[in-house]
C-alpha cells in the first residue's frame, strides 16, 4: 500500500518537474510504439482486407495460424528476431541488435497478426448487401476497397488501438533487442523492470502511473475524433 | 466538425511521420560503443561517474547494455558487443582462450558476503569460511536463495558449492532465475539465506531484514575484468574504441574515479589496474 501512495506521489512530481531522464524515457516509448503501430497499419489494414475478401483453398488453417499468433508471447517473437538479427543471424551485417529499428521489426511482428486479424474482422462486420451492390453497379477494385475502408474506419480504428496498447506495454520485446541502453533504447516499461529490479518500487509504479496516463491521453483524443466525426 | 476531424488527421500524421524521422536519424548520428556488463556495475551508479569523461574525450556514445554475466559474454561471442566488463575470472579465461577476447585487464574488485536472517536457522554467524558456512546451511536444510542465472554471483556460488563437494538441491534450496535485486527480495520474503555483491547489499539495506552472517573468506574475492572483443574474430567490432576504452578505464584517471566512487556513503569499488600508491 505504501508503494502505491509514494508511487502516486513520485509520478506526480516526474511530471511535474519535466524530469529529463523520464522525459527521454517517454520520448522513445511513444517514438517507438507510433512507428511500430504506423508500420503495421500500413501493411496489416490491406492485407486483412484482401484477407477477408478473397477466397482460397486451406483458408481456414491460415486462418487458425493468424488466430494463434495472437497469443504469441512478446519473449518469444523477440527470441526469434534476435536469433535472426544477431551478428551471428541471418541479417547480423546490418547490425540491427540494440537500436531502435531492432525493436521496431519485433513490435511490428508482434502486432501484424492482431491488425490483420481485427481488420478482418471488422469487414466481416459490414453490411454484405451494401458490397454486393457496389459491385453490381460495376465499382472497380480501387473502389471496392475505398468503400471497404471506409465502411469499417471504427473497426480499423479498434484495430490500431489494440495493437499500439499492446506495443507501448509491451517489455519483451523491447528489453531483448533494445538492450535497455540508458539515453538511446530504454523505454518505460525496460525501465520499469529495471527500477523494480534495483528496488525502486515507487519509481517504477510511478513510471506505470505515466504510461497509463499517456495510453489515456491517445484514446481520449482518439474517442474525441470518432465522436466528431459520427456527428 | 470536418474542419476539426481534418486537422487532428493531419496532426497525428504529423507527429508519426516526425516519429518515423527520429528513428531513422537519431540512431548513426555518433559513433558507438557497445559495454556489456553485469547488472551489478550498472545498478550501482558508477558507470553513470565513469563514462562521461570518456564519452567527452573520445566523441563517442557508450551503449551500456546490462545483463548477468554469463548473457554478456555470450552477447560478445556472437559479436553484438564490442567489448564486456564482467566479473567471473573463469568464464574470462575460457572467453580468451576461445580466441572471443583479447588483452583482458584487471579493472576493480568488491567482495561478496552471505546474508542471512536474524534467527540464524543455521548458526553460521560470523564465521569466515565460506564453503564451511554453506556446508552448515545444507546440513541444516535452512532456506537459500540462489540467482540461478549464470551470473556471476551465481557461478561463484556454484564454485563454493562445489569446493565443498555438495550439489545443492532440494526445497530448500530456491532458483529464483533472476537479478540481485529480485533475488534479495525473495530471501527477504522466505528469511532465507544468499550470497550477494556488496554494492547491491548496501543499495538494499534499508529495504531488508537480512544481515551480514559471512564475510572477509579470501574464496569471496570479487575481480572485475574488462576485455575487447577480437576483431580477427568479429571484424566489424569497434576494436580501436574498445581498447581506448581500457586504455581510458586502467589509467590513472579512470581508477581515480572508480576509487572515490561512493554509494549510501560507502566506497563500493576498490581499483585493481594501477598500484594504490600511484592514485594520487
Amino acid at each position: 500500500m505504501e508503494y502505491i501512495i509514494s508511487g502516486l506521489q513520485s509520478a506526480l512530481m516526474l511530471i511535474i518537474n519535466l524530469d529529463p531522464e523520464v522525459t527521454k524515457v517517454v520520448t522513445t516509448s511513444l517514438k517507438l510504439s507510433l512507428t511500430s503501430t504506423l508500420l503495421a497499419a500500413l501493411f496489416g489494414t490491406p492485407l486483412g482486407i484482401l484477407f477477408s475478401k478473397i477466397d482460397f483453398k486451406g483458408k481456414f488453417v491460415f486462418n487458425t495460424v493468424l488466430n494463434t499468433l495472437l497469443s504469441l508471447p512478446t519473449v518469444v517473437l523477440g527470441l526469434f528476431v534476435y536469433s535472426i538479427i544477431s551478428r551471428r543471424g541471418l541479417l547480423g551485417e546490418w547490425g540491427l541488435l540494440f537500436t531502435m529499428k531492432g525493436i521496431i521489426i519485433g513490435q511490428v511482428l508482434l502486432i501484424l497478426p492482431i491488425v490483420m486479424a481485427l481488420v478482418r474482422n471488422a469487414i466481416h462486420d459490414i453490411d454484405e448487401k451494401m458490397y454486393k451492390t457496389a459491385i453490381s453497379m460495376g465499382a472497380t477494385g480501387t473502389q471496392q476497397f475505398r468503400l471497404l475502408l471506409s465502411e469499417a474506419r471504427y473497426g480499423i480504428i479498434g484495430a490500431l488501438i489494440t495493437g499500439f496498447g499492446r506495443v507501448i506495454g509491451e517489455v519483451g520485446i523491447s528489453m531483448m533487442l533494445g538492450g535497455n541502453i540508458k539515453g538511446y533504447t530504454r523505454t518505460i516499461t525496460t525501465a520499469i523492470a529495471m527500477e523494480t529490479n534495483k528496488g525502486r518500487f515507487s519509481f517504477g509504479l510511478a513510471l506505470g502511473i505515466i504510461l497509463l496516463f499517456i495510453a489515456f491521453l491517445i484514446n481520449f483524443i482518439i474517442y474525441f475524433y470518432q465522436i466528431g466525426e459520427s456527428r | 466538425m470536418k474542419n476539426r476531424r481534418i486537422l487532428v488527421t493531419g496532426l497525428l500524421m504529423l507527429v508519426m511521420l516526425v516519429s518515423f524521422v527520429f528513428v531513422g536519424s537519431a540512431a548513426n548520428a555518433q559513433e558507438r560503443l557497445i559495454l556489456a556488463t553485469t547488472t551489478s556495475t550498472e545498478n550501482s551508479g558508477l558507470l553513470d561517474v565513469l563514462l562521461p569523461p570518456f564519452e567527452e574525450t573520445f566523441g563517442v556514445r557508450v551503449d551500456v547494455v546490462s545483463v548477468g554475466t554469463g548473457k554478456a559474454i555470450s552477447i560478445a561471442e556472437n559479436g553484438d558487443a564490442d567489448v564486456i566488463l564482467v566479473h567471473a575470472r573463469a568464464a574470462e579465461d575460457a572467453f580468451v582462450e576461445a580466441g572471443y577476447g583479447v588483452n583482458r585487464r584487471d579493472v576493480m574488485y568488491n567482495d561478496f558476503i552471505i546474508l542471512g536472517p536474524a534467527s540464524d536457522p543455521a548458526g553460521i554467524k560470523g564465521m569466515t569460511d565460506a564453503g564451511k558456512a554453506l556446508h552448515k546451511i545444507a546440513e541444516s536444510k535452512s532456506p537459500f536463495v540462489s540467482r540461478g542465472d549464470d551470473s556471476g554471483t551465481n557461478k561463484k556460488e556454484l564454485s563454493i558449492w562445489a569446493s565443498v563437494g555438495i550439489e545443492p538441491s532440494g526445497r530448500w534450496y530456491i532458483e529464483t532465475g533472476q537479478g540481485m535485486g529480485a533475488s534479495l527480495n525473495v530471501a527477504n520474503e522466505k528469511q532465507a539465506y544468499i550470497l550477494a555483491d556488496r554494492g547491491t547489499y548496501l543499495a538494499y539495506s534499508g529495504d531488508i531484514d537480512l544481515g551480514i552472517v559471512v564475510e572477509g573468506d579470501p574464496e569471496l574475492f570479487n575481480p572485475y575484468g574488462i576485455i575487447p572483443v577480437n576483431p580477427a574474430v568479429h571484424n566489424h567490432v569497434n576494436y580501436q574504441m574498445a581498447m581506448a576504452l581500457v586504455g581510458y578505464i586502467t589509467s590513472q584517471q579512470g581508477q581515480k574515479i572508480i576509487s572515490e566512487y561512493t554509494a549510501y556513503g560507502k566506497v563500493l569499488f576498490h581499483p585493481s589496474a594501477i598500484k594504490p600508491e600511484d592514485l594520487k
